[in-house]
């Protein structure tokens, strides 16, 4: 068991999520950095999409009533991309990130929370899964796993100040005057696992009709009225009614999750070729 | 004719001529091995798939060819009190009578066209024309859960206390999503609804 000390700004419990629900309405959830996520649970032997926490700019303090193998990482800290031995009693205080936004706790044997739709990720958008933490909770670890803890690992690189994002058109890239990307974007501070939400010169729309709503994905880059763009992070609505330029790369999907607000970044457009069309 | 439009490296969003056939096509790709999500929009469909593309154009017209496929979805009876806080509104903006409203809507017979906004939140068409009102130009910061609600060519039910924009008409007590039963969503797209009276 471990006991919620202080939770921080915002503390979840984040697994892989639950994709094949999306159309009955259900957000795919899970870790907004999922590299994280499987550094942490590869450093304590549990499987890559285990249930830790993510934990939003600065960290929670929590004990541990029980010996465990804990690895913090995603945004950097102190304590971060090693296995951690926290005795039973003694306190983990994560602590102030020097970079990134959402630091992992994983803990050997998972946060053991209910599974809600085969996830125990916490979705703030539609309130499935344990609610976010709270000083005073207790929460339950899982038993532990067969696989060993893995230590031969690499520390992963640094995220750069200013990162640029491979971004493939589509689905509605035809909406928009050409190069409406160009130039750097600045994170607004009004970001949250829902969408990342970009500042920077309005993007110019070429088609005016209103889009019938369709299914976006993570990631999709949707731009409403107001030209300021927003990057659809894991707690998204499945649907949307606003054109979708492009969707950032699957590998740059973790860099796009420790966005911090006030960061500026740019984006290299993909096309996807003319065999888009073809099955 | 089906266009193709990418969605990210996993996705495409297959555009349809109208929402029978997206709801034709995805039900013919929901059980298709190796792709993650398939979601119809009012006429397009999402699909993601896992590792290899697979031969969507050719599933999807079969799907629309084979009309064993086709929408029988299943049929829902919602009981509904008209006491929603934007009746009166709506019968101004359609100039008829607040009963009126609530007739019409209950004569119709709705089809589930998707869903989305919330978990298992259905949009539903093939409500009465006289009833296309916009939406509230100021949206609400809390809809109570199973208020029933007019936007556009649509009908809804929200599913949970949310934000929304929609006009509210009404109210029910059935409960559209719990995540314990086996299928968590009340209404899956291709099925047919009716209101009566609670």
């Amino acid at each position: 068991m471990i006991e919620v000390l202080a939770a921080g700004p915002l503390t979840t419990v984040q697994d892989s999520g639950r994709p094949g629900w999306a159309h009955l309405g259900v957000p795919p959830s899970g870790s907004a950095d999922p590299q994280a996520l499987a550094l942490g649970n590869r450093l304590v032997g549990n499987d890559a999409g285990a249930a830790a926490l993510e934990a939003t700019l600065s960290g929670p303090r929590l004990r541990f009533r029980v010996t465990a193998l804990v690895a913090v990482t995603g945004a950097e800290t102190e304590a971060s991309n090693r296995p951690l031995e926290v005795g039973a009693g003694e306190v983990l205080e994560v602590g102030r990130f020097l970079n990134g936004v959402r630091a992992y706790v994983s803990v050997r044997g998972g946060i053991d929370v209910e599974p809600v739709l085969g996830s125990r990720s916490t979705d703030l958008l539609s309130g499935l899964g344990p609610p976010q933490l709270r000083e005073g909770d207790v929460l339950p670890i899982g038993r532990e796993p067969p696989t060993a803890p893995q230590l031969d690992l690499a520390p992963p690189p640094p995220f750069p100040a200013e990162p640029t994002l491979r971004l493939l058109l589509g689905p509605r890239d035809d909406w928009f005057a050409p190069n409406a990307l160009a130039g750097t974007w600045r994170v607004s501070p009004s970001s949250n696992r829902v969408g990342v939400r970009l500042e920077g010169p309005p993007i110019e729309r070429i088609r005016h009709e209103e889009l019938l709503s369709e299914g976006v994905v993570t990631g999709a880059l949707q731009v409403p009225p107001s030209g300021q763009p927003i990057l659809l992070l894991n707690d998204h609505p499945t649907t949307g009614g606003y054109p979708v330029l492009g969707v950032v790369h699957a590998d740059d999907l973790p860099l796009a999750g420790q966005l911090r607000p006030g960061q500026r970044l740019s984006f290299v457009l993909r096309h996807s070729g003319a065999s888009a069309g073809t099955p | 004719m089906i266009e193709v439009r990418r969605a990210g490296e996993h996705g495409v969003v297959l555009e349809l001529q109208d929402n029978a056939a997206a709801v034709r096509v995805a039900r013919g790709l929901a059980s298709e091995p190796g792709l993650v999500d398939v979601v119809p929009g009012h006429r397009t469909v999402l699909v993601t798939w896992e590792d290899e593309r697979p031969e969507l154009i050719k599933l999807a017209e079969a799907a629309l060819g084979d009309d064993e496929a086709a929408p029988i979805g299943a049929f829902v009876e919602i009981p509904v009190r008209y006491d929603g806080p934007d009746l009166d509104e709506v019968a101004r903006l359609t100039a008829l009578s607040p009963e009126e409203v609530a007739a019409r809507h209950m004569r119709a017979e709705y089809i589930v066209g998707f869903l989305g906004f919330a978990p298992g939140f259905a949009y539903l068409l093939g409500g009465d024309e006289r009833l296309r009102v916009e939406r509230r130009v100021e949206p609400r910061e809390r809809v109570p859960a199973g208020s029933v609600a007019l936007a556009g060519p649509y009908s809804g039910i929200y599913p949970r206390e949310s934000p929304g924009g929609w006009q509210l008409i009404g109210s029910t007590t059935t409960v559209l999503f719990d995540a314990t039963r086996d299928s968590p969503a009340l209404l899956s797209p291709g099925d047919r609804v009716r209101f009566v009276p609670a």
